[in-house]
């Protein structure tokens, strides 16, 4: 796509992100009502690593994010990012929520919604600056999607919300993206840009945790998987930890003693 | 015409009430445009956050905040009762979510469990302390807008005299709602969008969700002893939903609320004058004037336009025949 905008400057607040850990989770337990979520989540996540978290459904994965994100109030545990807690590192974090979270009625068009991405970077009564209307377009670009810049959210194919998403978290300029679910209900076209794109920004030195359901992409996709089912039942290196036998131990659901004891919770309270 | 309704006589209905008392009329439009930019506007998001019904559980729910507010302050005065309703209507949002977050009843049967019980508690502190209390349950329904115009004295100012003290508040209400909808508009925005992106970017989705529902108070309440909870649940709903046929940006959505309320509170004054009705349901029946206005030819969201978009986009019958097997 030719256009004069220009790409947006590498953007990196603070110490370079590959000094020190993006991401440490210690301990993390997450209960509704009495049933556990997620129990005792240790997580030492290394700079520029594409991670996918996989797990069934129901297995917590997206209240990992959240709950890392601080969005849902933590039994236990703590997080640390960048080595600091989560509220004095915002800027280098982007979220991707799930496509469904919102309302895609919404009375906003296009780039309204990727000038979100640059919210955080902006004072208590500040409008967006020249400069974060260039930024946002220019990820659009990215995600070729900047022809539709001024269409109404609504009239967008799944994938394009999806391209719109994702071109809101490059507008961020994040040093460590969450994303939940990019790949759901998307064409293969947009799949494979996405996959593009998520490498692009890894060997930029960005860390990537994507929420993922496809087991047969998994593989291919990711440099390194956390198996999560409530509990982690493993974290390493795609070819580690991408075996029959842990991937048994994650989707075998009913064996593990981590269900046991919940049943036996639920059924007590 | 007939008995019920009468004829419509221009130099009666439109020229007359300017002509011969311009200055009690004038009040009476201007609390109802007032009244109806500061709904329609947090209304605006309301609607957007899918929590149109909450200002029609506050609207309702005061009714105790300000019998009580008599009963201890033993004063009649807009500022007792205004404290009282206050009070009534934060009530109201706190035990709506601490319902729906403590148990599985989801938000419209919280809602309809907390205004029905409070407005009922009122209705019967009404009828307990009913000697005590001169308080007119027809007035909070309705309101009393005709009666605008007869507080005296007016506000003033500097040597200015303002206007009815009414009015004044409900252009101040107005007035900073406005200022408040404009200064934290992104803030509004991404928390009501996706409160999920908000909260990592810093924005504190339930710090706006609670300030929302404490201005939404201010403003049932500054509008409801004047306007009655009709207008007001409905002012709170229909301005936005009008937007929403008509433009599907957020600013003009925003933008044409003062120029609908220019149109309910002006058309409602005139076609209160024709039929001799009370004036702000008449305001709220303008207001869905506009409403089925905008449903018909709205250009976004109108069902005309989108049978003209349906038209142009269906193909033509001949380019199917090949497949269907005709030639």
């Amino acid at each position: 796509m030719n256009n004069t905008v220009p790409l947006p400057t590498p953007h990196t607040p603070g110490p370079a992100p590959t000094d020190d850990i993006p991401l440490e989770v210690h301990d993390l337990t997450v209960a509704y009502q009495k049933k556990p979520v997620l129990w005792g989540i240790d997580l030492v996540v290394p700079a520029g690593k594409l991670i996918g978290i996989i797990g069934p459904n129901g297995a917590g994965k997206s209240t990992l994010i959240k709950a890392i994100l601080g969005q849902v109030p933590v039994s236990a545990g703590w997080v640390k990012v960048f080595g600091e807690p989560l509220k004095k590192n915002l800027r280098r974090i982007g979220y991707v929520p799930q496509r469904e979270s919102v309302d895609w009625d919404f009375p906003v068009n296009v780039l309204d919604v990727v000038i979100m991405g640059r919210y955080g970077r902006l004072g208590l009564f500040q409008r967006p600056r020249r400069e974060d209307v260039d930024i946002a377009r220019a990820c659009l670009d990215q995600v070729k999607m900047l022809p539709f810049a001024n269409r109404q959210i609504s009239n967008l194919s799944g994938g394009q919300q999806q391209r719109v998403f994702l071109a809101r978290a490059l507008a961020q300029e994040a040093d460590l993206y969450f994303m939940d679910e990019p790949f759901a209900g998307v064409d293969a076209a947009t799949e494979s840009a996405i996959i593009g794109l998520l490498q692009e920004l890894k060997s930029r030195g960005k860390t990537l945790m994507v929420v993922h359901h496809d087991l047969s992409t998994a593989k291919e996709y990711f440099d390194m998987l956390l198996l999560l089912n409530m509990r982690v039942v493993s974290f390493g290196p795609t070819e580690q930890v991408f075996n029959n036998e842990l991937l048994q131990k994650t989707y075998g659901g009913r064996l593990t003693i981590l269900t046991d004891v919940a049943e036996a919770v639920k059924q007590q309270s | 015409m007939n008995e019920l309704i009468p004829d419509f006589d221009f130099q009666r209905v439109v020229v007359a009430p300017w002509a011969s008392d311009f200055q009690g009329n004038i009040w009476v439009v201007l609390m109802g445009f007032f009244a109806i930019t500061a709904c329609g506007l947090v209304g605006q998001y309301l609607v957007l956050r899918r929590m149109a019904l909450v200002g029609d559980a506050i609207s309702h729910s005061v009714l105790p905040g300000i019998v009580i507010a008599f009963l201890l302050l033993k004063s009649r005065s807009s500022g007792a009762m205004f404290v009282g309703a206050l009070f009534a209507a934060v009530l109201t949002t706190v035990l709506i979510e601490f319902i729906q977050k403590k148990s599985r009843v989801k938000q419209d049967a919280a809602i309809g469990i907390v205004f029905t019980s409070l407005f009922a508690l009122g209705v019967i502190m009404v009828s307990l302390f009913t000697s005590q209390i001169d308080l007119d349950l027809d007035c909070v329904l309705h309101g009393e807008i005709v009666n605008v115009p007869l507080e005296f004295p007016f506000v003033q100012v500097a040597g200015l005299t303002l206007g009815p003290s009414s009015v004044v508040r409900m252009a101040a209400v107005s007035l900073i709602t406005a200022v408040l909808v404009m200064g934290f508009y992104r803030q509004l925005l991404v928390s009501s969008f996706d409160p999920g992106l908000a909260g990592s970017l810093g924005v504190n989705a339930s710090v706006v969700h609670y300030a929302l529902m404490g201005w939404l108070s201010v403003v049932v309440v500054s509008c409801f002893d004047s306007v009655g909870a009709i207008l007001v649940v409905a002012m709170l709903i229909l301005p936005a939903t009008t937007a929403s046929m008509v433009t599907d940006r957020l600013p003009w959505a925003l933008a044409s609320v003062p120029l609908q309320a220019l149109l309910s509170a002006l058309g409602g004054f005139h076609l209160a004058t024709w039929l001799n009705c009370a004036i702000a349901p008449a305001m709220v029946v303008a207001s869905c004037g506009l409403f089925a206005l905008a449903w018909i030819f709205g250009p976004v969201d109108g069902q005309w336009a989108k049978r003209r978009r349906r038209r142009a986009n269906a193909l033509p019958d001949a380019v199917l025949d090949p497949f269907l097997g005709k030639s």
